[in-house]
């Protein structure tokens, strides 16, 4: 197995070759790249989302009296502000900040997941996978939900006059958000809210699939077997990196 | 998890050599986790679509050169697209250098170029016995493949492939109301080119992996071969570069197809209002063009690496400034990612920042220049053997140097908007990136023929292939300068409309010859290449008495490459002609220890460090290899 230790040459140096002179195995550092490289594709979305939002002006009054308009970027912490079970409540960024909390918590099970592999103690590590792997559904079935109210949209709507699908100026209550048009604000607001959103939510699913393929190895004893358990190492990276990603696109469209 | 499923058969025991592979023929030629297999699968794929663009290019040359041509012989193989009257239509046309473009950047001078000698030198050169991961390797090929097939079908469409210039820019690509292009061949470039990032993330990661992880003993970075430093850059461009144009062209995707406006906003068609709004066309220029501007170093630095070496062996002298040649790839691997917007002068960006842009620009004409002066001092008073594969690299430098100077031009925010997109941009590019790059693709495959399939190829058809094509890309790309410079737009069907372009009609005439000319010309190689394949004269282990690693396996390597334990390196691979020397090199693998004669002061005083080591490397675990115990 490529992934045990080499001892270092003392005398040749770390990078005289004969070694792993990152001393990671080469999984590990093919995950890394394409975490390098996953930071770029995420980072063009983010860039996309900046420019078009800077293209729109901010609203201009007091927060309190918001009202939606696609004349003027939205403010999101009165968009945002339903929880479930609760008819119209104003509850600001209440829901989203519990998602963000559950999965940043399921990146600490990760971590002690992780730990318990380098001691090789399978027990602890498939309970941590399954708490891990429970954050990370949690997560997208709060996503689901947040997707859901978003396209349904409130009782009230917004009086909006938009060209639509058929080519035609047409001013009507608009209810909830689809690629067209929605109440909230610019047609662009709910669009890349469900790009990136979304692009964000199929990485979590990924995730959540390694995740599970992950728990099920080490239950059974595949990594016993194997002797360590780098596998969790690899798929922790991943997923550290896709809730890393998600503090951004949290703090681009629900904060800023 | 291509990850997990590789670990295992990566790891050759040394004392498990020449086992009988079990290999059938799918498993030796087509699915094949060989890394020399599936360079040789690249190198015959990126042939195959060399021809493709080079016929597409021929096609629209007819329709430059002659425009009161009959085309109607052409009709077996175009169809409809000759009209009644025997004349290529316009949007064929438009279809002919989108695509053309497309499969000349991507399919042979990236796939082609990168995916044949990174995957056949990575190894061999480096001391391992294959890449990091055989089976993505593997996978890497399939997706490129598949990529292929899909852009080839493209070309059969009722209403043609995709025909809005290689960039694709929207509203044009995005709109399928805009031209016939745009409907279901756009679609079908985008599906390709999303394979083909695939294909080459999965590449570059195993690339970098590689030369990161799998060196043999004693291959320090500054013991790399110069093409290795060369295709790892490049891997590390390509890993950084291609998702940004994933992240561009999945936002076109859903413009196209979902009713989004990312880079579409108050556009009338037809008269009709569309409800798109807020977008930005100029947002998709700024993304693709920063996959847009690396990718020309993608495709450029492989072909520099491969002409250090090969003029550094065919001088017999060191490679002039070695460090400076790491350096200046360094400093240009990291100057790529930040002159993009030079292609851009004329979208409406502001002056002041083109002024920044245009500054970066012209600070990369100097690592450019320390690589020619590099190569010209490097062959200065060498004892020079003209070999195709040494003829060929000499050709890359003309190329590099006069289709370089002509970007000092362009780079030019102020004299970019007289030049911008005529004919003077087809020509700088077309010799500094598409031709260089060609001829550098060209140079290794004469070069390391011998040791991809144990034969030499033909010397003498190698040299009429090299004054031909060398000959003939001068004759076509050079008059270009004085058609773009006249004012000529690039991507024109026909300028027989305008008065002004008249006295230039034969102009084009000898560049359209000269085109059918150098075409034809590569049929030559073709032959030399398939023939030399099964009937050239067999080569000698080290033909061309090079020091780098690969010339230390068997002629013909098996899957693993050493039949016995990976060579140690005790030296760099540049001791040509070294004063004292009993012969004109010194191949890596001899300990600087075996040659008191010719240590330079401080190798005499390495010698004890190097017996040192070894001493003690007898008994420890070596790279990738498992010493039983």
């Amino acid at each position: 197995m490529s992934s045990t230790a080499i001892e270092i040459q003392s005398k040749r140096g770390v990078w005289g070759g004969g070694n792993e002179p990152l001393k990671a195995s080469y999984g590990k550092l093919m995950m890394w790249f394409f975490l390098l490289s996953d930071i770029f594709t995420f980072t063009a979305f983010l860039i996309t989302y900046g420019a078009i939002r800077v293209s729109y002006p901010a609203y201009g009054g007091e927060a309190a009296d918001f009202v939606s308009s696609n004349e003027y970027w939205p403010i999101p912490e009165m968009i945002f502000d339903a929880i479930p079970l609760v008819h119209g409540g104003h509850f600001p960024l209440v829901f989203v900040g519990l998602m963000t909390f559950i999965l940043i918590l399921s990146s600490v099970t990760m971590v002690l997941a992780v730990e318990a592999g380098h001691r090789n103690d399978k027990k602890d590590v498939v309970k941590w996978m399954l708490w891990t792997l429970l954050g990370g559904m949690t997560f997208l079935s709060c996503q689901a939900w947040e997707w859901t109210h978003f396209i349904h949209g409130t009782d009230e709507g917004s009086m909006l006059t938009y060209v639509n699908s058929l080519g035609n100026v047409v001013t009507e209550t608009v209810y909830g958000a689809n690629l067209i048009v929605n109440e909230y604000g610019p047609a662009p607001f709910a669009q890349l809210f469900f790009f990136i959103t979304g692009f964000h939510g199929f990485h979590v699913t990924i995730g959540v699939f390694l995740l599970f393929l992950a728990f099920y190895q080490a239950a059974v004893g595949v990594y016993e077997k194997r002797g360590h358990y780098e596998m969790i190492e690899k798929i922790g990276l991943y997923w550290h990196f896709v809730d890393l990603v998600w503090v951004f696109v949290f703090t681009f469209f629900y904060l800023i | 998890m291509a990850v997990a499923n590789v670990s295992a058969h990566d790891v050759s025991n040394h004392d498990h050599h020449d086992h009988e592979h079990k290999d059938n023929f799918i498993t030796k030629y087509i699915f094949s986790t060989d890394h020399k297999m599936i360079a040789k699968q690249y190198l015959v794929s990126g042939m195959f679509w060399a021809f493709i663009g080079g016929l597409l290019s021929v096609l629209f040359r007819l329709q430059l050169g002659f425009p009161d041509m009959d085309l109607s012989f052409l009709r077996p193989l175009l169809g409809g697209w000759i009209d009644a009257s025997g004349k290529l239509d316009p949007n064929f046309y438009l279809a002919l250098v989108t695509m053309h473009g497309t499969i000349m950047v991507f399919f042979v001078l990236t796939a082609g170029l990168s995916g044949t000698f990174s995957n056949f030198l990575i190894p061999l050169q480096i001391g391992a016995r294959d890449m990091a991961s055989g089976f993505m390797n593997m996978l890497s090929y399939w997706f490129f493949f598949v990529s292929g097939v899909i852009m080839f079908a493209s070309l059969f469409l009722e209403k043609g492939p995709a025909a809005g210039g290689w960039v694709v820019y929207p509203p044009l690509s995005a709109l399928e109301q805009a031209i016939p292009g745009s409907g279901m061949g756009m679609t079908l470039w985008l599906i390709a080119m999303t394979f083909f990032i695939a294909s080459s993330l999965l590449g570059g990661i195993n690339y970098i992996t590689t030369v990161i992880n799998l060196r043999t003993k004693g291959m320090s970075f500054s013991r790399l071969p110069l093409t290795i430093w060369a295709f790892f850059l490049t891997a590390v461009i390509g890993l950084l570069s291609f998702p940004v144009l994933f992240s561009a062209a999945l936002l076109l995707v859903f413009d196209r197809s979902f009713g989004t406006s990312f880079y579409l906003s108050d556009i009338y068609i037809g008269g009709e209002a569309l409800p798109n709004t807020g977008g930005s066309a100029v947002l998709y220029q700024h993304l693709f063009w920063f996959l847009g501007h690396p990718e020309v170093y993608i495709v450029l630095l492989p072909a520099l690496g491969i002409t250090s070496e090969i003029i550094a062996t065919n001088s017999r002298k060191p490679i002039f400034g070695y460090k400076a040649m790491i350096i200046s790839m360094l400093g240009i691997t990291i100057l790529s990612f930040v002159v993009w917007a030079h292609h851009m002068f004329v979208s409406g960006l502001n002056p002041f920042l083109g002024s920044i842009f245009m500054f970066l620009t012209l600070i990369i004409a100097v690592p450019s220049a320390v690589k020619v002066f590099n190569y010209l001092t490097t062959l200065w008073r060498g004892n020079l053997r003209f070999t195709p594969g040494m003829l060929f690299s000499i050709g890359l430098v003309s190329f590099f140097i006069s289709g370089g100077l002509t970007g000092i031009f362009l780079g030019n925010s102020a004299i970019d908007i007289q030049l911008h997109d005529t004919y003077f941009v087809v020509a700088h590019f077309h010799l500094v990136m598409g031709s260089a790059s060609f001829f550098g693709m060209m140079a290794g495959v004469y070069h390391w023929f011998p040791k991809m399939f144990g034969r030499m190829m033909d010397e003498k058809l190698g040299h009429v292939h090299f004054w031909l094509t060398f000959v003939g890309v001068y004759m076509v790309f050079f008059p270009m300068h004085y058609i773009g410079i006249a004012g000529f737009p690039r991507r024109y069907y026909s300028w027989t409309n305008f008065s002004f372009s008249d006295m230039y009609t034969d102009l084009n005439m000898f560049v359209s010859v000269a085109a059918i000319v150098t075409f034809v010309a590569q049929f030559i190689f073709v032959f030399n290449f398939f023939y030399s394949m099964y009937k050239g004269r067999k080569a000698s282990p080290n033909p061309w008495r090079s020091n780098t690693l690969e010339w230390t396996t068997p002629i013909n390597p098996g899957h693993g490459n050493w039949p016995g334990e990976i060579p140690a390196v005790y030296r760099w691979p540049y001791d040509y002609s070294k004063p004292g020397a009993k012969e004109d090199f010194i191949p890596q693998t001899v300990p600087l220890s075996a040659t008191p004669e010719s240590n330079l002061p401080h190798e005499n005083k390495l010698v004890q460090l190097e017996k040192e080591i070894m001493a003690e490397e007898g008994d420890v675990l070596v790279a990738n290899e498992s010493k039983e115990s």
